[in-house]
C-alpha cells in the first residue's frame, strides 16, 4: 500500500479532513495527528517537504492557511506523493473555485467524494480532474 | 435540530476545548435520540454531522447501523453518504461489516455505474476475509465490464481481496495481464498497480506478468511520446504518476531476471535521457527511474546515467531533491560503492543542513561510506560538527561517530582522543555503554594511562558539566592520580602540565558537589577520593574531611558510603592500602564479548528455541525405564548426554513438568549443544542477567546427588511462579522415592495438572508437546492432557513465547475448529508478552465430537501490539499428535 493517510490541518493545527487507509483506533489517530502536526508545523518554508515519523514517512506541502499531510511508506516516490498533493488542491480548485478552508469544512463530504475517486484503499485510482468530478457534476445537478 | 452547517459554525465558534466537547456532547445526544426514533429525513443529514464528529476524534460508534440503513436505501444521494460513513465510521474489525455483504453484493450487481463503483469503493476500503471471498466472483466479473470507470475501481478492489485471500491471487492473473493493453489511463494506472501487489503474492504471478514487459514498454513509450494532452499533463509531462507506476513495475519484472531487463533498459535510458528535470513532476519520474536502473540487471552505461543523475540531485538546491538524492544513494551504495565515495564531501555538507530530514538522511549514509581509508578524516569533520550542531542532534550525531571511532580505529591513543572530544562536546547525550567501553580501554593501555589522565584532567577544566566526561575523569583519577601529578608516562610532544595534588582532589571534590550530577558520578567521585587518600598522603586530611562531610548526605547511598569509607580512614589504615590498590585490568575480551552477547542475545536464543522447538520431543532427556528418581536427575541434568529413551507413561509427567515451562528450559538446552563448555556460555548468559535462563540454571548444577536437587528446586519454585505447582510435586516425589512406586509420583504431578486419582489405573494414553505455530517473533507450543473417563476430551496448555526483542502488549490469542469439534478458551495468565523469550499460557478445552474418526485441525490468530503498532499472525495447525 502506498498511501496511509491523508490529513487536512489548518495553521492552528486543528484537523479539516483525514482519511486513513488503515486501521487505527480512535486514540491512536488523535496522537498520530497530533504528534505529526507539532511536528510539521514547526518546520520552515526552506526545509524539505518529507518528514520521518515513526513507520511513516509524512509528505507535506502548504497551501495559505492549510496544510496537505500525506503519509506514505518508507519506499514510496515522495516527489510523486507531493504532486499528487497538487493534483487534490488543483482538483478542489476547480469544483470549488479558489477553495478555501471553509469550503473543505462545509462540504467535508464532497471533499471525501473527491478523495474517493483519486485514492482507494491507499493506491491511486485517477489523475484527470474531469474523470474525477464527473460523479460529484452528475450528483449537483441532480440535487 | 440544527443543521449540519450550524453545528460546524458553533463548533468553530468554539474558544476553547471545553466548549466544543460541550457542543459535540449536545449534537451527540440528538442524534442518538434520532437514531433511537428511527428518523428516516435526517437520517442522511445526521451521519454528515457524525463524520464532521468523527473527524474531530470523538467517539461516533452508535452511527454505525445508520450507515447500514442508509446503504440499503434506494436513492442515490442516501447510498452515497451511507458508503462513505461506511468507509470512515466503520473499519474492517467490526462484526457491524458482516451485515453489509449482502448489501454489497446487490449494488455491485446494480445496472446504475455510479452505485457500482461505490459498492466497488467501499468494498475495495474496508473489505474483511469473509467478504472478500464470498464476493470475490463479483468484481473477478465487473474487471471485464465495458465501463472504464468500473473496471479501474475493480482493479483496485482486486488487490484488497488479493491483500486479504492471497489464494485467489491467480484468478486475478490474466485480467490484470490484459490490462496493461488498454488504452483509459485511469485503467492502466490501477491495472499496473494490481500487477505489483500480484508480483508480491506468487511467484507464478510474477512469472506470468514478465511476458508481459513488452506491454509495459509500449505503454511507457506510448505516454511519453504522445503529444500534449491537456487532460492528463502536469507541468509539461504527460501524466507523470502512470509513467511513475509503470516503472516501478518495470523494476519489479526486471529484478533479478536479465531478460527482462534488457528489454526494457532502451526506454529506461529514453526516459532518463529526455525527461525534463527542471519541475518537480519530472524529477519524480527521474528519481523513479533511477530506482529502477539501480534493481534491474542493468548495463554498466545505464548505470552510469543513473549515478549521474543523482550526482546532479545531489547539487541541486531545492531540499526536496537533495533529499531523495540521498535516499538514493544510500540504496545505490550496494551497486556502485566508488561511485557514491565521489559524493563524500557534498553528502558531509549534507550532515551540517539546517534541515533535521537531510541531516539525518545524511548522516546515516555517510555511516557506510566510511572506510579505514577515510575514517580519520570523516570523524575529524564530524566531531567539529558536534561542537556546533543543535542540541537535538547531537544525541544521533554522538552515537553514531562513537560507533565509527569504536569500529574503525586504528589505534588506541586515536581512539581514547577521539572518545574524549565527544564525551566533551556530547557528554551529556552518550549512552552509558560508551563511556563503560572507553574505561576497558584505558585500564588496557598501560603506556597511555598518564596521558589520558592528563588529557582528561584539562578537559574537566573545560567541559565540567559533560557528565560522562566527568565520570571518566573521576575514575581515571581515583586510579591513576600519580601518573597525573607527577606527569609519568609523558607522550612525545605531549604539552607539560603541572597539576599538584590538591588541584586533583578539587576535580573530585567539584564532582562530589556539583548538585545536577547523578548518584552515580557522586558515588564514584567518593570511592575516587577514598583511592587518592591513600595515594596523596598530604591530602589524606582534606580528603578525610570532604568524606566526613557527606555523613549528612540525603542521599542514601552517599550516607551509607561516606559512612563506610570514614571508618576505613579511621580504623583500618594498615589495610587500607591494600584495599585501594589499583584496580586490575579488566578483561577488553570478556567486556566485548558480554557486549556481544547482550545484543546478540535475542538473535541466539531465537535460534535456539528453534532448534529446541523441532527436537523437543526427542531431547527430553529422561531414562524412565530407570527407577522414578533417575529421570528427575536426569532432567534437571540438561546437559546429558544420555541418548534419550521413548517415554513409557512415567516419563510423561516430566513431558508435562517441561510441557509447562518448556521455554524457560530450551535456551540451555540450546546453548549447550553447540559448545562443549555449555558451563562458561551459561554463565556469560547469567551475567546479562535475563531471568529465565537464570531460574534454571540451578538445576544445572547439581547433575548426580538427588538430595541436593530439592535445595536448588525450592528457590526455583519461588521465582517463577509458573513453576511453583510442578516443582512442588517434584519435591513430593524425591521424598516419595521408592523404586518401586512408579504411580504416586505420577498422580502427584498430573495431579497438578487437573487429573484425579483414578487414572492412575486407567493409564490413559499421553500425547507430546507440539510446537502449533512458530514465526521469527512468536512461539507457541502446545502440551495436552486428557482426563479418564473422557477419550474425546483434550485439554491443551498452550505456552506464548516472545522470539523478539521487543515487547508485545494487549496480547490476544484466538482459535478457530472444525464443526465436530467444541472449543472452550480460558482466560490467559497474562496479555503482556515481556521480550526475548517472555511467555504466557492459556488453557484450551477441546471436545472432539468424532474422537478416533477425524484428526484435530485448528486455524490460530495472534494480535497484539509492539510499539503501539498492531501485530498480526495466524496460521494452521495441523501437527496435532494422532488420537486426541
Amino acid at each position: 500500500m502506498g498511501i496511509r493517510f491523508i490529513l487536512l490541518v489548518n495553521k492552528q493545527g486543528q484537523t479539516r479532513l483525514a482519511q486513513y487507509y488503515e486501521y487505527l483506533t480512535l486514540e491512536e489517530r488523535r496522537a498520530l495527528e497530533g504528534e505529526i502536526v507539532r511536528k510539521c508545523l514547526a518546520r520552515t518554508e526552506q526545509q524539505c517537504s518529507f518528514v520521518e515519523h515513526r513507520t511513516y514517512k509524512v509528505v507535506y506541502r502548504r497551501y495559505a492557511s492549510l496544510f496537505f499531510l500525506v503519509g506514505v511508506d518508507n519506499d514510496e516516490n515522495e516527489l510523486a506523493i507531493l504532486e499528487f498533493i497538487h493534483l487534490l488542491v488543483e482538483t478542489m480548485d476547480r469544483h470549488f473555485g479558489n477553495v478555501c478552508e471553509l469550503d473543505i469544512m462545509f462540504h467535508l463530504e464532497k471533499a471525501h467524494f473527491m478523495l474517493e475517486e483519486m485514492v482507494m484503499n491507499g493506491y491511486i485510482v485517477e489523475t484527470n480532474k474531469s474523470n474525477i468530478l464527473a460523479p460529484i457534476h452528475l450528483m449537483d445537478k441532480a440535487s | 435540530m440544527v443543521s449540519c452547517r450550524d453545528m460546524i459554525r458553533a463548533i468553530r465558534a468554539c474558544k476553547t476545548a471545553a466548549e466544543e466537547r460541550a457542543v459535540v456532547r449536545k449534537e451527540c445526544a440528538a442524534i442518538r435520540a434520532a437514531v433511537s426514533e428511527n428518523d428516516q429525513d435526517y437520517r442522511h443529514r445526521n451521519l454528515a454531522k457524525l463524520m464532521f464528529i468523527h473527524m474531530l476524534g470523538y467517539p461516533t460508534h452508535f452511527g454505525q447501523m445508520e450507515c447500514l440503513k442508509l446503504i440499503a436505501s434506494s436513492g442515490f444521494p442516501e447510498k452515497r453518504i451511507g458508503y462513505l460513513g461506511l468507509m470512515l465510521l466503520l473499519d474492517e474489525r467490526q462484526e457491524v461489516l458482516m451485515l453489509v455483504t449482502n448489501s454489497l453484493k446487490q449494488d455491485l450487481n446494480h445496472s446504475n455505474q455510479y452505485i457500482v463503483g461505490l459498492a466497488l469503493c467501499a468494498l475495495g476500503n474496508i473489505c474483511s476475509a469473509e467478504m472478500a471471498r464470498d464476493l470475490a466472483p463479483e468484481v473477478e466479473r465487473l474487471l471485464q465490464n465495458s465501463n472504464p470507470n468500473i473496471r479501474k475501481k475493480a482493479a483496485l478492489c482486486s488487490i484488497r481481496i488479493i491483500r486479504k485471500v492471497p489464494d485467489l491471487a491467480e484468478n486475478f492473473m490474466k485480467p490484470a495481464g490484459a490490462f496493461l493493453g488498454e488504452k483509459h489511463h485511469g485503467v492502466l494506472i490501477t491495472g499496473v498497480q494490481l500487477c505489483m501487489d500480484l508480483c508480491k503474492a506468487s511467484s507464478e504471478a510474477l512469472e506470468y506478468l514478465r511476458k508481459h514487459t513488452k506491454d509495459l514498454v509500449r505503454v511507457l513509450k506510448n505516454v511519453i511520446t504522445s503529444g500534449y494532452t491537456p487532460e492528463y499533463d502536469i507541468s509539461g509531462i504527460t501524466d507523470p504518476f502512470l509513467q511513475i507506476r509503470v516503472l516501478r513495475l518495470l523494476r519489479i519484472l526486471g529484478q533479478g531476471d536479465a531478460d527482462a531487463s534488457d528489454v526494457m533498459s532502451d526506454i529506461l535510458a529514453q526516459v532518463a535521457t529526455s525527461t525534463e528535470s527542471n519541475k518537480n513532476a519530472g524529477n519524480a519520474i527521474l528519481y523513479e527511474c533511477v530506482e529502477t536502473i539501480m534493481s534491474i540487471e542493468a548495463t554498466g552505461g545505464l548505470r552510469v546515467l543513473a549515478i549521474n543523475i543523482l550526482g546532479r540531485f545531489l547539487s541541486n538546491r531545492d531540499n526536496n531533491i537533495r533529499y531523495v538524492a540521498l535516499n538514493m544513494l544510500m540504496k545505490a551504495i550496494t551497486v556502485d560503492g566508488q561511485a557514491v565515495q565521489r559524493h563524500r564531501t557534498t553528502i558531509l555538507e549534507c550532515v551540517k543542513d539546517s534541515d533535521a530530514s537531510i541531516r539525518k538522511r545524511a548522516l546515516e549514509l555517510l555511516f557506510l561510506l566510511v572506510n579505514d581509508s577515510n575514517v580519520k578524516p570523516l570523524t575529524k569533520e564530524l566531531i567539529e560538527y558536534l561542537e556546533v550542531c543543535d542540541p537535538e542532534f547531537k544525541g544521533d550525531l554522538s552515537a553514531k561517530i562513537c560507533s565509527i571511532v569504536e569500529k574503525f580505529s586504528p589505534d588506541k591513543l586515536w581512539y581514547i582522543d577521539q572518545m574524549l572530544k565527544v564525551l566533551s562536546e556530547a557528554g551529556n547525550f552518550v549512552k552509558d555503554e560508551v563511556w563503560h567501553a572507553l574505561i576497558v580501554v584505558i585500564s588496557n593501555a598501560t603506556d597511555l594511562q598518564g596521558y589520558t589522565v592528563r588529557s582528561l584532567y584539562k578537559a574537566f577544566q573545560t567541559s565540567s558539566n559533560q557528565e560522562t566526561l566527568v565520570r571518566v575523569a573521576v575514575w581515571c583519577i581515583g586510579e591513576y592520580g600519580d601518573l597525573l601529578v607527577n606527569n609519568i608516562g609523558e607522550l612525545d610532544g605531549e604539552e607539560p602540565l603541572t597539576v599538584t595534588e590538591s588541584d586533583a582532589v578539587d576535580v573530585l571534590e567539584a564532582a562530589l558537589k556539583r548538585p545536577s550530577f547523578d548518584i552515580t558520578t557522586r558515588a564514584m567521585a567518593l570511592v575516587a577520593l577514598l583511592k587518592l587518600s591513600s595515594r596523596f598522603p598530604p591530602c589524606s586530611k582534606r580528603i578525610k574531611d570532604i568524606i566526613i562531610q557527606q555523613k549528612g548526605s540525603l542521599v542514601l547511598e552517599l550516607q551509607q558510603r561516606s559512612i563506610e569509607f570514614s571508618s576505613v580512614i579511621h580504623k583500618h589504615e594498615n589495610i587500607k592500602s591494600t584495599l585501594v590498590e589499583r584496580m586490575p585490568v579488566l578483561d577488553e575480551a570478556a567486556f566485548v564479548g558480554k557486549r556481544a552477547v547482550s545484543s546478540a542475545a535475542t538473535l541466539s536464543s531465537e535460534k535456539s528455541n528453534r532448534k529446541s522447538s523441532s527436537g523437543i520431543p526427542l531431547n527430553l532427556p529422561n531414562g524412565v525405564s530407570k527407577p522414578a528418581a533417575a529421570p528427575l536427575v536426569d532432567l534437571l541434568d540438561l546437559s546429558s548426554d544420555n541418548a534419550p529413551t521413548p517415554s513409557a507413561s512415567t516419563g510423561d509427567f516430566l513431558h508435562d513438568l517441561l510441557g509447562v515451562d518448556l521455554m524457560q528450559n530450551s535456551p540451555i538446552q540450546g546453548m549447550s549443544q553447540p559448545t562443549t563448555t555449555g558451563t562458561d556460555v551459561l554463565l556469560d548468559l547469567l551475567s546479562i542477567g535475563t531471568p529465565p535462563v537464570q531460574n534454571n540454571s540451578s538445576p544445572k548444577l547439581p547433575s548426580s546427588p538427588q538430595v541436593k536437587i530439592l535445595p536448588q528446586l525450592s528457590p526455583l519454585g519461588v521465582a517463577s511462579p509458573k513453576l511453583s505447582n510442578t516443582s512442588g510435586s517434584v519435591k513430593a516425589t524425591i521424598q516419595d522415592t521408592k523404586p518401586t512406586s512408579n504411580a504416586p509420583p505420577v498422580i502427584d504431578l498430573l495431579g497438578d495438572l487437573g487429573s484425579n486419582s483414578s487414572m492412575a489405573e486407567e493409564n490413559v494414553p499421553e500425547y507430546p508437546s507440539i510446537v502449533g505455530f512458530q514465526s521469527s517473533s512468536l512461539k507457541i507450543m502446545f502440551s495436552f492432557s486428557k482426563q479418564p473417563g473422557q477419550p474425546q476430551v483434550t485439554h491443551v496448555q498452550a505456552t506464548f513465547t516472545n522470539l523478539s526483542s521487543n515487547e508485545y502488549t494487549h496480547f490476544i490469542f484466538q482459535a478457530a475448529v472444525p464443526k465436530f469439534v467444541m472449543l472452550r478458551l480460558d482466560p490467559a495468565s497474562g496479555n503482556v508478552l515481556p521480550a526475548n523469550g517472555g511467555s504466557i499460557t492459556q488453557h484450551l478445552t477441546l471436545d472432539n465430537k468424532q474422537h478416533r474418526q477425524k484428526a484435530l485441525a485448528m486455524r490460530i490468530r495472534v494480535a497484539y501490539k509492539v510499539d503501539n503498532q498492531d501485530m498480526l499472525e495466524q496460521g494452521q495447525v495441523n501437527n496435532f499428535p494422532p488420537g486426541l
